[in-house]
């Protein structure tokens, strides 16, 4: 039987990406009718794996897992339907002369490589870790639950902050004074406080801006180092991996996941906007005229998107829209995609052994802060901060044998260039090539070993996958767009000023990254109503 | 003191963190870096290599062999085809279990056993009346094992044998690299995969091929740290850990019968007698009174113990075998746990278990004892069957 003949839906979801697929399975699990729309012919939203050359399965997007919610992969029983994550092993740091940094797992080796650059950051390290992993404990708390509520008189809103009030009063002055530090310094700033070693502290800074239009040297920029230590890859406090087949395969699982509890899920079939009747949501129409009713809908589309595009400013109070046309997006960063036959030789070492984690083209911090110099006058950088990964080699189902993806994460590429965001196109070309030549001068040979190149620009981010100016987080992850004014002050509970219309995607709290947690949080509230 | 394999020219080279145990009086890679994981994750997405030699192995020829090992073990070996593998165990009188390995048929008067321990001097004293003869063969053969995804394609870079079409279970001769090789599509990973006998001359040049043809494929050399993982989640029990051969236990209490270790599937009682027949056909009647179960250990319960002392999870990534006491819902012992790990791949953390009978249905709860900071806490665990991961590859 068909749930649209039956009657109609309990949930509409906009958007197949991960949170939405997620927010679907919650939903069903309940006993929900949830019917999830893609615009585009596969899911992942931007968490997708696409083959856009034989044989080469790409992370098109985002390409590691971190801050997965691990309580969605039990609840879910995720790794049933398919949800395999390999860890990322190392972390280098190539130098033009000499042969650069690599932190390992093994911490002995790990002090052996800093200590060259410097024994005192050597032995800090550890401790370095320990503190952020505190802190990491902390926060933590923050992102398994809706943002706390601190205008609120609300027994349970007042009973939630002091619970965390007491995680921190419990652990001591001295992590107050931490979480004071980070909320307010730069990143490099604060990694000043401990180290030395400008080798050591570049490839460390770039956690403090990846994804928003700052400079490893602007205030606010420490706060976003600690996600680092909060990478939880299976329960286990642990770092980085890569999803099995490309970051798709993670959404696949959700999606299989939410399909074996009842959910439907259909793809190109784009949203042209949200029906509303007496300011209230009652489906969506799609962009070949269809209609489709449902009781609740659920945007996992950023905020801008939602409410400017798919409700209107019309349906819609002015300081409302006030507020979504102040939300920061601008995004800053692009991405290209190799494939290459052979994999890269490094200058200065041997071997591929380094290679089997990320790779930061971050040599200095004025490196880094010249790359922001350029984006801030609306140029991209001619030699930015590249984040790399060969997830080829730990999964060697995504390319032919002795064939290598090499995905390139690449900031700064403001979407707002000096020409304008819609003359993107014009650059791409010149934008994909100064990220090949920036990593080329560390890896000589790199371009004849090109078989394949995609570059995405921010402007693409937007058109492709519906990423208001290309930001990849749907939203800045600055301070004064976090917790409870994620997306707006006062509306951080995953309900909108429209009733009945609900959102669940990256531009709400938590926000940012691979994590679940906004889809799994916004589902909680919407059961929490009721019908 | 432990001697080197025929590969310890090669692997001793590769073991750059120095990681050795002794197996079976061999020197035995643990892992060759610092941290296991790696093999583990060739295992599963990938391939790894592993020098399996010290396993003990055993030629049983002549007319009555067939005949022979159908009498010495739990299974009818007459009617095992010539060219295919099977794994079984064997017991002593009593029913109780003295070993487990496989039995190949390599021609009509021809088998090769393998065993987790010396058992030239059982078969010998089980010989009777038949006309086989014994060969101790573990010194002469090299063994490897070849497993995960990719082993298929890596093998077939290198033999001139159609290995795709080598079934689950099968053994076939072959060429490799120019070396003769028997080559079985077995393992102890749950997971697609080869095992290699080669006579030890040839041992080095196989090796190198295989490791030469992998590098395209991902394969690392893999220890017996990512091995107990992978055989944990494949739910395969461990001779000497998860149970104890009747040869070499105190009490009766110790010993276990192939029913309570979840291998009644093996034992084929409607046939001539064999050794152990008349009791295990006595129990197989009157049931099993432990079984051996798989063990979900709940996370959040776990989450929140360590949680009380202000902790994350505290987990090592390697697989434990200390042994750990189960209990029903008011505080009875019923059985111990002889193993675990985290599954990196299923998300759980694993155990097996030898508990009673009337605890073992799937779905049912137990509690286990975990320590968390020192002292002992309990847990909520959920009674699961093995195997834990059973990908559609294992028996393609």
């Amino acid at each position: 039987m068909s749930a649209a003949r039956a009657g109609r839906y309990d949930a509409v979801i906009i958007g197949g990406g991960h949170n939405g697929l997620v927010c679907a399975a919650y939903l069903a699990r309940a006993g929900r009718r949830v019917l999830v729309l893609e615009r585009r012919h596969v899911l992942g939203g931007a968490s997708v794996t696409e083959e856009l050359c034989p044989g080469f399965q790409f992370s098109v997007c985002s390409y590691v897992v971190s801050l997965f919610r691990p309580s969605i992969i039990r609840d879910l029983d995720l790794a049933r339907h398919g949800m395999e994550i390999i860890p990322l092993e190392t972390a280098f740091t190539p130098q033009l002369e000499g042969p650069g940094l690599c932190r390992w797992a093994d911490g002995a080796r790990t002090r052996r490589e800093i200590s060259r650059f410097s024994p005192h950051d050597a032995e800090i390290y550890p401790e370095f870790s320990l503190t952020m992993t505190k802190m990491g404990q902390l926060v933590r708390h923050i992102i398994d639950g809706p943002a706390p509520d601190p205008t609120s008189f609300r027994p349970r809103e007042l009973a939630r902050l002091l619970e965390l009030g007491n995680l921190f009063r419990k652990a001591g002055p001295d992590a107050i004074h931490m979480n004071m530090k980070l909320l307010t310094m730069s990143a490099v700033d604060f990694l000043d406080m401990w180290f030395e070693s400008d080798t050591l502290k570049a490839p460390m800074s770039v956690s403090g801006i990846i994804g928003t239009f700052l400079g490893v040297r602007s205030p606010g920029t420490a706060y976003v180092l600690l996600h680092h230590y909060m990478g939880e890859i299976d329960g286990a406090f642990r770092s980085w991996g890569y999803s099995k087949g490309g970051t798709g395969g993670l959404s696949l699982a959700c999606a299989r996941a939410a399909e074996s509890l009842g959910a439907e899920i259909r793809t190109e079939a784009p949203v042209a906007r949200v029906l509303l009747e007496n300011g209230r949501a009652t489906g969506v129409v799609l962009e070949n005229g269809d209609e489709i009713q449902a009781a609740k809908v659920i945007s996992s589309c950023d905020p801008r998107l939602t409410f400017l595009g798919l409700v209107g400013r019309d349906n819609l109070d002015g300081e409302f829209v006030g507020s979504i046309e102040r939300y920061k997006l601008r995004g800053s960063s692009g991405k290209v995609n190799l494939a290459v036959d052979r994999l890269p030789r490094f200058r200065g070492r041997e071997g591929t052994e380094f290679l089997r984690g990320d790779i930061a083209i971050a040599p200095s911090i004025d490196y880094l802060e010249r790359a922001y110099d350029q984006a801030k006058y609306g140029e991209f950088s001619s030699r930015p901060y590249i984040n790399v990964v060969i997830p080829s080699i730990m999964d060697p189902s995504v390319a032919p044998p002795g064939q290598h993806i090499i995905s390139m994460f690449v900031q700064y590429a403001p979407y707002d260039i000096k020409e304008g965001a819609e003359n993107w196109p014009s650059k791409r070309e010149a934008f994909g090539d100064a990220v090949v030549a920036t990593l080329a001068e560390y890896c000589p040979g790199l371009e004849e070993s090109i078989l394949y190149r995609q570059v995405l620009t921010p402007w693409d981010l937007e058109q492709e996958f519906g990423l208001s100016e290309g930001n990849i987080f749907q939203g800045e992850l600055s301070l004064e767009q976090l917790l409870f004014q994620r997306p707006a002050a006062g509306w951080s509970r995953y309900k909108t000023p429209v009733k009945d219309l609900w959102m669940c995607g990256s531009g709400t709290h938590p926000g940012g990254g691979i994590m679940g947690a906004s889809g799994q949080l916004a589902a909680a509230a919407i059961l929490a109503v009721g019908e | 003191m432990p001697i080197p394999t025929p590969f310890h020219s090669r692997t001793s080279t590769l073991c750059t963190s120095m990681k050795w145990k002794d197996w079976a009086g061999f020197h035995a890679v643990c892992s060759y870096r610092t941290h296991h994981e790696p093999e583990y994750f060739a295992f599963r997405h990938a391939a790894g290599l592993i020098d399996v030699s010290p396993l003990f192995k055993y030629e049983v020829y002549g007319p009555g062999a067939a005949a022979f090992l159908s009498e010495l073990t739990v299974k009818d070996i007459k009617k095992l085809k010539i060219g295919r593998v099977t794994y079984l165990c064997w017991c002593d009188d009593d029913g109780k279990v003295v070993d487990d390995g496989t039995i190949a048929r390599l021609a009509k008067t021809h088998f090769r056993m393998t065993a987790a321990e010396p058992s030239l001097s059982w078969f010998d004293r089980s010989r009777r009346q038949h006309d086989v003869t014994i060969e101790d063969s573990t010194a002469r053969f090299g063994a490897l094992a070849l497993q995960g995804p990719n082993s298929r394609e890596i093998l077939s870079q290198v033999t001139d044998t159609d290995i795709a079409s080598l079934k689950f279970f099968a053994i076939r001769q072959a060429s490799l690299d120019g070396a003769d090789v028997w080559i079985s599509r077995t393992g102890y990973t749950g997971d697609l995969g080869y095992e290699i006998w080669i006579e030890r001359d040839e041992a080095l040049r196989v090796y190198d091929a295989l490791t030469d043809a992998g590098r395209d494929y991902g394969l690392l050399p893999a220890g017996l740290d990512a091995l107990d993982v992978a055989r944990l989640e494949a739910g395969f029990i461990m001779n000497g850990v998860d149970y104890f051969s009747a040869h070499h236990c105190l009490t009766e209490e110790r010993k276990s019968s192939p029913f309570e270790l979840g291998l009644g599937w093996t034992v084929k009682l409607d046939r001539d007698p064999f050794v152990g027949h008349t009791a295990l056909r006595r129990e197989k009647k009157a049931g099993a009174k432990r079984l051996l179960v798989g063990l979900d250990i709940d996370w959040g319960e776990l989450e929140s113990v360590f949680a009380g002392y202000g902790l994350p999870p505290e987990l090592s990534t390697e697989a434990w075998r200390d042994g750990r006491p189960v209990y029903d819902g008011s505080d009875r012992w019923i059985g111990q746990a002889t193993s675990g790990a985290w599954s990196p791949t299923l998300k759980k953390n694993l155990a097996l278990a030898q508990i009673e009978a009337s605890f073992a249905k799937p779905g049912s709860t137990v509690r286990i004892e975990l320590t968390a900071e020192y002292r002992r806490h309990r847990v909520t665990a959920r009674v699961l069957e093995p195997p834990f991961y059973n990908p559609a590859r294992k028996r393609a």
